[in-house]
């Protein structure tokens, strides 16, 4: 019997290696998977770098992780926030790298990596600063630039529902970046609002097929709070 | 204002400029309004002229702001703000949101901006080429991927430094993408000649305008 859930964080963050890309979902604190977060302090690993759209907030979370000294680099599309002061404070002291992405490019870059393609060419960003050093090719007359994709070795994921293979459903804008980080990974784990019974969540209502999911964790913390 | 050509003139307000956006946005246009002084627009936009709102973090079909005691906190736009979805709308993740904004779907993007340059160049998210942490978010994507990009920004910084210039001085966004430039003070075309003036704030002239523009300013063929 398949069964994707587990009884601890604990066992959820097993395996997560130092060095390793960790992929973070949520945009704001929807979608934004806390716990885990918090968990992967409590787990050690180090040395990591850390997909997520924004760079943290306050000293939680993801700011927190950046604050002990595990994060050697940040890849998003928009490090301010409305206290953006740990990662500001490492960024200003040389102590984080940062790879500034455009939004789009960056989720496609995990998108692409899920999907087995290793690069695509787009008009995002040609002639900036964020072309520089890539390649860049005309096709049918528009200038393209090359990206690459963006695979994780993990990536932590926030659902509103999830089964024991792994099928995950979404709520409203916490959906964002949380579907394709877990295409991305070599390991996604999900913690999830509601558990359901197999075949209880509709298959047409589906987000996230239970291929893209390694772990589940039952995390009913309630409503999103704060930024 | 203190030269005596803009005795006359009446700047547009925020809430004037969003409302003259606004009037150009016909039903059926899918739109995704940038933060910040574009947001605004939305506002104007009588609710039974139906456009369609996107929002780069999987919201299509956005609706205005909900009274504090309706709060959904599942429920934010780009800026982070609650918003409320319209009936009819739906909800998608990042990829396919930003599949919307690159693949030309989105008949326009409104953006504010620090400067719009005569050839289209649009300069937007980064002050200097040493700012601290710049963010750029999904500016670049909107600024190459709609099929128009409008700009909506003051003429002039307070200071008086035009916004509308030759060629932009800051960190560039996107190359060629500015079609319209709506500021408090006059409408433009973004041309093959450069900026062609379609209509003035009340009491402007051509003359005022251009002093307060660097690039060189044209009228309509």
């Amino acid at each position: 019997m398949i069964d994707k859930i587990v009884g601890s964080m604990a066992e959820a963050m097993e395996g997560i290696k130092d060095g390793s890309t960790v992929l973070i979902g949520g945009f704001g604190a929807v979608g934004q998977p806390n716990a885990l977060i918090d968990g992967l302090i409590e787990q050690g690993a180090t040395d990591l770098t850390v997909a997520c759209n924004n760079a943290g907030v306050g000293r939680v979370g993801l700011a927190r992780l950046m604050d002990l000294g595990r994060v050697r680099k940040i890849i998003c599309s928009f490090p301010r926030s409305s206290d953006p002061v740990v990662f500001e404070t490492l960024y200003r002291a040389g102590k984080i790298e940062l790879e500034i992405v455009p939004q789009g490019t960056l989720a496609e870059r995990m998108h692409a990596a899920g999907a087995g393609i290793p690069a695509f060419f787009t008009a995002t960003g040609v002639g900036t600063k964020m072309a520089m050093g890539k390649e860049t090719r005309e096709i049918d007359g528009r200038t393209y630039v090359l990206e690459k994709s963006l695979p994780g070795e993990a990536a932590l994921v926030e659902a509103w529902e999830a089964d024991r293979w792994g099928n995950l459903t979404f709520r409203k804008s916490g959906r964002n970046f949380n579907p394709v980080m877990a295409m991305a990974a070599r390991l996604t784990i999900v913690q999830s609002q509601h558990i359901r019974e197999l075949g209880e969540i509709d298959p047409d209502h589906v987000h996230t097929p239970g291929i893209f999911v390694n772990r589940v964790l039952h995390v009913p913390y309630g409503d999103p709070s704060g930024f | 204002m203190p030269d005596s050509l803009l005795a006359e003139a009446k700047p547009l307000s925020r809430t004037e400029m969003a409302a003259r956006v606004a009037r150009d946005i016909p039903e059926g246009w899918y739109v995704n309004l940038g933060i910040g002084m574009p947001t605004a627009v939305a506002d104007h936009v009588p609710m039974d002229r139906e456009v369609i709102f996107h929002s780069e973090n999987g919201v299509l079909g956005m609706g205005p702001a909900p009274p504090k005691d309706q709060i959904d906190p599942w429920l934010i736009n780009a800026g982070k703000q609650h918003v409320t979805l319209r009936t009819g709308g739906s909800f998608c993740h990042h990829a396919d949101s930003f599949a919307m904004i690159r693949g030309g779907h989105l008949d326009l993007c409104v953006l504010g901006a620090f400067q719009v340059a005569e050839n289209g160049d649009i300069a937007n998210w980064a002050t200097s080429e040493n700012d601290t942490a710049p963010a750029v978010g999904g500016a670049m994507d909107l600024a190459a991927g709609a099929k128009r990009l409008w700009v909506m920004m003051e003429h002039t910084t307070r200071d008086g430094t035009p916004k509308l210039v030759h060629r932009c001085s800051y960190p560039l966004t996107a190359l060629g993408a500015v079609k319209r430039v709506y500021t408090n003070l006059a409408v433009l075309e973004v041309t093959e000649r450069g900026f062609v003036v379609i209509e003035l704030a009340p009491g402007m002239t051509m003359d005022a305008l251009q002093a307060r523009t660097g690039a060189t300013l044209h009228l309509p063929a």
